[in-house]
């Protein structure tokens, strides 16, 4: 396999499936990367929430509500890429 | 170590339900998916009761569900006959199907077969990963309301978009999937827009975005996109078409807003309850709704997460709304789904706590409540917060109620009552609706009355007086030298004109024939009712007595002293005739059983004889060879009792079952073999220790099916639940005997007599294999712990975002300072149904209780003030106090959730006084982080104290630290201790192993788990090994390696609150069970031969390939999905065996070996030899 069809593929691969990696990736967008997996998790264990929603004594919906919100910046603002 | 898995009770969390016809027929049914199983239940439009119709484990996470019914209608149930066209064309229009978005990567439509009782896979898409994954849709389900199809979206990006069809055999078809894809976006909701039969619109709330499919082009297009409000979560579908306007409701934070494409925006706020403690700036959010339509009106019933119900209307003229109005409606727990009824009903399946049924008393349309229109909210200026002042229920009436365990929080499993079995107690609910449970194995009664009677009766029967009679008429109880006749009306009264003659004792009474009564008492007395009560008599030959009888409506069978067997049957004119000959049994008889005569037949072929040799015989009673003997079967001990009765445990047919001969021993033994109906062979008997006493077997009727009452030292019940046999105790007290009992008042029940008492009770709850009863709590409940001296319990409950009631009080009290009224009537409302007022974060309430678990009742209570949490607690003997018991509470100051800090730690020691019902304190001592693990440790206390681990004594004025290491990684959630061995779990690495070096006194690690582990909850197996569950619902098994290093690792996907090492049933084996936090109650059994792990590993592996589970996850990666699974055998699925088609349990036979009555024996056997 030549190197021009693996690099194809490998932007294939990160158009379909949101969080592929990449060489550039670097230590905030991983991060934002596993956040927003959990929390996409998390909402949809329904025990993981209800356990949440315990301990936070908040409803479900709210705690579903919130965890959706976060997934927008679950570190903050973005930090700038060193070029 | 090799396990078997069961579940013991089954999740009873909801997380959606959803109501329509899925059987086809007029009546609503409620489909709940309780996460990992999909229910059917139906709610009875007379009683308003609920039945579980239907459960099916489908090895998967259900995460969302919707109801379906394709336009013009679509195939109904399969018809035969072609004069049931019309019929079925009727069926056409309402048959529901249901779209099933789970974690399997995979769309699946069911179609419910009311027939099998069973749901059809109809359809399997397989679309991308399995697991919930953050861009795998599954999420959210949106379905056309004209059923055109079907919008399945994730959480991120993805939204995919099925057209759904007919083809020409009227067979439902999908199509492939469009892509409604748009990177970055995140999605609240998705919904299916009503627009009649323009193309199918889906709103998603990403902004409001409107996808159209066009039919004609077929493909998806983003057709209209508009920002709402940051904080909108919620949407809803205003009816289009003939009935409305279209559009959406779209709910955010404190208002809902009307929007639909090239119409202005109308918006109306969220009326707030009116209370003094509430927080302003808190916004209020909608957690569920729900729309209804009737003839030409519809309404919206949307729930707050308060719990307040809110009916909201839309004022509109053609397509134009000119306002949506908004009014308080009533308070209901807080809902993860509502669904109306047209019967009438409010189904509430509860995000927490039992759900409900409700039926509705009015729709509120005309009480004075007040209403907001959202005319009066054009003006953005103008003051956007509303108030009303709640209420108790004044449009709703509880009809019924489901019981749920969620979230159960801890558990233990204790005999304190000295029963045959142990009790479980356990801690569940949060908030004001919290509760401790005590779960005792037995299906729930409801008695219906007691009467006392003169004397101690020793049987009891009941009979119509017509073969048509709907109800019994009498209720007839003999006594040594006497009989007494009731008759069943408005009430029960004593009657002697009845042609039964009450001076002797009865051995048996049966209604014959059309019209004629049988007493059998030392001779046979046959009454006709409807000729003037003629009475005919047969007296025995030579004044031999009559020992026992059996008979049916068209039978009777005596047997005299000395073994001797008469036969009678009835003619057709109505004569009772005896058979020429009589049979001489080799031995005495010592109980008889003939079975009903079935439909349509002129007798039941087979007569059953137990002799006291130990045998029971199995006597053809058909003409060509009446009283031959058949088959023999020999037993352990003298048979007491038998009863041959039909029960309907074919799956496949309703109509027909499998004959069973029901053996009661003098031993407490019950035996039930097969009796083959064409050889009267006897096979495949399956045996149970029922109790210490002779089993006695009565024919009773339960939910219109034959079942067995078993009594021995408990009264039992053999019974036919969703096509499956069950056997299972009645918690009840000890019966002597029973018989059937129908009457207007109480149409299906049985009568029964214990000591000098006349019962009768109704057994209605078939499904729920616990039975509960409830003590109250006032906060969410943390931990508990048993005073064993005192069999009393003490209760830490915390309570999180809540005052306390000083803290209420101070504020309060603030609040009347700066001259602010209110009503105390707001204060006063229970917080059962209106919950605590929320207060802000960091808030804390917490307090201990004393609770006696026999009296239900707290014996003392202590509230902590000063935002002080309780969070772990232990008793401790402290070796210097002359071993006397002690509690340690763990509290902490100012805790806050994330990150987990506190000002400051506590532990508690309190003295148990005044019989261990109260509580003295003796001192508080202050740490520097949150006490969440404490033990008693060698006559001192160890307490996990954040990341360190300490050794205290008990000293005057504190406690004394003695010892200390640092050298967990995060903080200690759990203790165990055997000898010098302390385990210790940290809450995100897993166990670590430490001894303790008294000569030194230090705690040394010297081992841990490679793996990382949330851990929630463990048990010390034996001195190496540990069992626990972590928070992603992952079970494990560590062992300490000496020689060898093992571990069991399995994922049963809830999230374990509790495990213990126990027995279940008198004599069985020890086991680990364990509770989740959905409330469901499982076991692992260790197998002990090499031979069954073979056994039911292959049999597992058959289940997979033949069975795949319905929700089309497949079963190996679900049960592996952190971790691959080992060592454990799913004896769910095995299970599923019995539910399997004839061919497909022939197959998986044959491929074992073995029989298919073999295998069941085996799966039957592995779960009774253990647990129940």
């Amino acid at each position: 396999m030549d190197r021009f069809n693996l690099n194809s593929q490998l932007e294939h691969l990160q158009s379909k499936y949101v969080g592929t990696g990449h060489a550039d990736t670097n230590k905030f967008e991983w991060m934002v990367n596993q956040h927003r997996d959990s929390y996409a998790s998390y909402i949809g264990h329904h025990a993981l929430i209800s356990y949440f929603s315990v301990a936070q004594n908040e409803s479900i919906a709210r705690v579903k509500f919130e965890f959706v919100e976060k997934m927008l910046q679950p570190c903050g603002m973005p930090v700038p890429r060193d070029e | 170590m090799f396990l078997y898995n069961l579940t013991l009770q089954p999740p009873t969390s909801i997380n959606v339900a959803v109501v329509g016809h899925f059987s086809g027929t007029k009546q609503q049914e409620i489909v709940v998916s309780r996460v990992t199983r999909l229910e059917l239940l139906k709610a009875d439009p007379n009683s308003g009761k609920l039945q579980t119709l239907l459960t099916h484990d489908v090895f998967g996470i259900i995460r969302s569900l919707t109801p379906f019914r394709l336009t013009g209608g679509s195939k109904g149930v399969r018809f035969f006959n072609k004069l049931d066209e019309l019929l079925r064309k009727l069926f056409l229009k309402i048959k529901n199907y249901i779209i099933v978005g789970s974690d399997s990567g995979r769309v699946v439509i069911l179609e419910y077969n009311p027939i099998k009782n069973k749901f059809d896979k109809i359809h399997q898409e397989t679309f991308g990963k399995s697991g919930c994954r953050r861009i795998v849709p599954g999420q959210y389900l949106a379905v056309d309301p004209k059923g055109r199809s079907v919008m399945i979206g994730a959480i991120e990006k993805q939204k995919l978009v099925y057209i759904l069809n007919r083809d020409s055999a009227a067979n439902l078809t999908i199509s492939s999937p469009l892509e409604a894809h748009k990177s970055h976006t995140l999605v609240h909701h998705c919904i299916g827009l009503d627009v009649g039969y323009e193309n199918p619109v889906f709103a998603c709330l990403e902004m409001l975005t409107y996808y159209e499919l066009d039919l004609g082009l077929n493909h998806v297009v983003r057709k209209w996109s508009d920002p709402v409000d940051a904080r909108a979560n919620m949407l809803f579908a205003v009816p289009g078409g003939n009935d409305g306007p279209s559009g959406v409701l779209v709910c955010s934070e404190n208002f809902i807003t009307y929007k639909h494409q090239r119409v202005p925006e109308l918006r109306v706020p969220i009326p707030r309850r009116r209370n003094p403690l509430e927080d302003p700036s808190r916004g209020l959010i909608i957690v569920a709704g729900v729309m209804h339509k009737m003839k030409g009106v519809f309404f919206f019933l949307l729930q707050s997460e308060e719990g307040d119900i809110y009916k909201i209307t839309l004022d509109y003229e053609d397509d134009k709304v000119n306002a949506i109005k908004i009014k308080y409606f009533d308070t209901v727990p807080i809902a993860a789904s509502l669904c109306i009824l047209r019967a009438g009903f409010l189904f509430v399946a509860s995000e927490f706590g039992n759900h409900r049924l409700y039926s509705f008393t009015s729709l509120g349309d005309d009480n004075d409540e007040p209403e907001w229109s959202s005319a009066d909210f054009m003006d953005p200026n103008h003051p956007s917060s509303v108030y009303f002042t709640p209420r108790e229920l004044q449009n709703l009436e509880r009809a019924d109620e489901l019981e749920s365990l969620n979230p159960l929080i801890d558990a233990k499993i204790l005999n304190l009552t000295d029963d045959d079995t142990p009790q479980l107690y356990a801690l569940c609910g949060r908030g004001a609706g919290s509760t401790f449970r005590i779960l005792r194995h037995g299906l729930e009664i409801s008695e219906m009355a007691v009467s006392e009677l003169p004397g101690n009766p020793n049987a009891v029967w009941t009979t119509k007086l017509m073969a048509d009679d709907e109800y019994d008429a009498y209720i007839i109880v003999s006594f040594m030298n006497a009989t007494l006749v009731l008759s069943i009306g408005e009430t029960v009264e004593e009657v002697t004109d009845t042609g039964f003659l009450a001076t002797t004792p009865t051995l048996d009474v049966h209604q014959l024939g059309d019209d004629a009564l049988l007493q059998v008492r030392k001779i046979l007395v046959i009454s006709n009712v409807s000729f003037h009560r003629r009475v005919n008599e047969w007296k025995t030959p030579g004044n031999r007595a009559i020992v026992k009888a059996a008979t049916n409506k068209r039978q009777v069978v005596i047997a005299l002293t000395g073994g001797e067997l008469v036969y009678f049957e009835l003619d057709n004119q109505g004569q009772l005739n005896e058979y020429q000959d009589r049979k001489e049994m080799s031995a005495n008889v010592t109980c008889l059983s003939v079975g009903e005569v079935p439909e349509e037949r002129q007798r039941s072929r087979f007569l059953a004889v137990g002799c006291d040799d130990n045998a029971v015989r199995i006597l053809s009673l058909d003409p060509d060879n009446t009283l031959e003997v058949l088959s023999t079967q020999g037993l352990s001990a003298p048979p007491q009792s038998l009863s041959i009765i039909e029960m309907m445990d074919i799956e496949t047919d309703a109509s027909h079952g499998t004959l069973y001969l029901n053996i009661g021993l003098q031993n407490g033994v019950l035996l039930r073999t097969v009796l083959d109906n064409i050889t009267g062979a006897l096979t495949d008997t399956r045996q149970r220790f029922l109790g210490a006493r002779p089993v006695k077997l009565f024919r009773v009727t339960i939910q219109g099916q034959p079942a067995v009452l078993a009594l021995s030292s408990r009264p039992w019940l053999s019974y036919t639940f969703q096509s499956r046999l069950h056997l299972t105790p009645l918690s009840y007290d000890m019966l002597e005997y029973g018989s059937n009992f129908t009457s207007p008042q109480v149409p299906e029940g049985i009568v029964a007599i214990s000591a000098n008492t006349l019962r009768i009770f109704a057994v209605e709850k078939l499904g729920t294999v616990f039975n509960q009863a409830v003590i109250q709590l006032k906060y969410t409940p943390r931990h508990f712990i048993l005073h064993p001296p005192s069999r009393n319990f003490v209760v830490i409950e915390t309570e999180h975002n809540t005052y306390s009631p000083l803290e209420k009080k101070k504020v309060l009290e603030a609040k009347q300072k700066m001259g602010i009224q209110f009503d105390q009537n707001l204060l006063d409302l229970p917080s059962e149904t209106f919950g605590l007022p929320k207060a802000e974060a960091g808030k804390w309430a917490s307090c201990i209780r004393v609770i006696n678990p026999f009296i239900g009742e707290t014996t003392s209570l202590i509230e902590l003030e000063e935002n002080e949490a309780a969070f772990s607690i232990a008793t401790v003997n402290f070796h210097n106090q002359n071993n006397e018991s002690f509690l340690v509470i763990g509290t902490a100051k100012d805790a806050n959730l994330a990150p987990r800090t506190c000002s400051v730690g506590y532990l508690h020691v309190y003295q148990f006084v005044d019989d261990g019902k109260s509580l003295k304190l003796v001192h508080k001592t202050q740490c520097d982080d949150v006490p969440l693990a404490l033990l008693g440790f060698q006559g001192r206390l160890l307490a996990g104290v954040g990341k360190a681990l300490r050794i205290y004594d008990l000293g005057k004025r504190k406690l004394l630290r003695k010892c200390e290491t640092k050298a967990i990684p995060n903080c200690i959630v759990n203790l165990h201790t055997q000898g010098n061995r302390i385990i210790i779990c940290d809450m995100q690495e897993s166990v670590h192993y430490a001894s303790y070096r008294q000569h030194d006194n230090r705690i040394i690690i010297f081992a841990d788990d490679t793996t990382p582990r949330w851990i929630t909850s463990t048990v010390m197996v034996d001195y190496d090994t540990l069992a626990g569950g972590d928070k992603f619902g992952n079970f494990f098994i560590d062992r300490l390696p000496a020689e060898t290093s093992e571990e069991v690792d399995e994922d049963p996907t809830d999230i374990i609150t509790s495990i213990h090492r126990t027995t279940l049933v008198a004599g069985g084996r020890e086991i680990l069970v364990y509770t989740g936090i959905m409330g469901d109650i499982g076991v692992f059994v260790p197998f002990v031969t090499r031979e069954d792990i073979d056994f039911f590993q292959t049999l597992e592996m058959h289940m997979r390939n033949e069975a795949p589970p319905l929700a089309g996850r497949d079963h190996l990666q679900y049960r592996s999905f952190y971790s691959p699974v080992k060592a454990v055998v799913d004896g769910d699925l095995c299970e599923q065996y019995n539910l399997l088609p004839l061919e497909k349990k022939k197959f998986i036979a044959e491929e074992l070996d073995r029989t298919t009555a073999e295998i069941q024996k085996k799966i039957e056997d592995m779960r009774v030899m253990a647990a129940f």
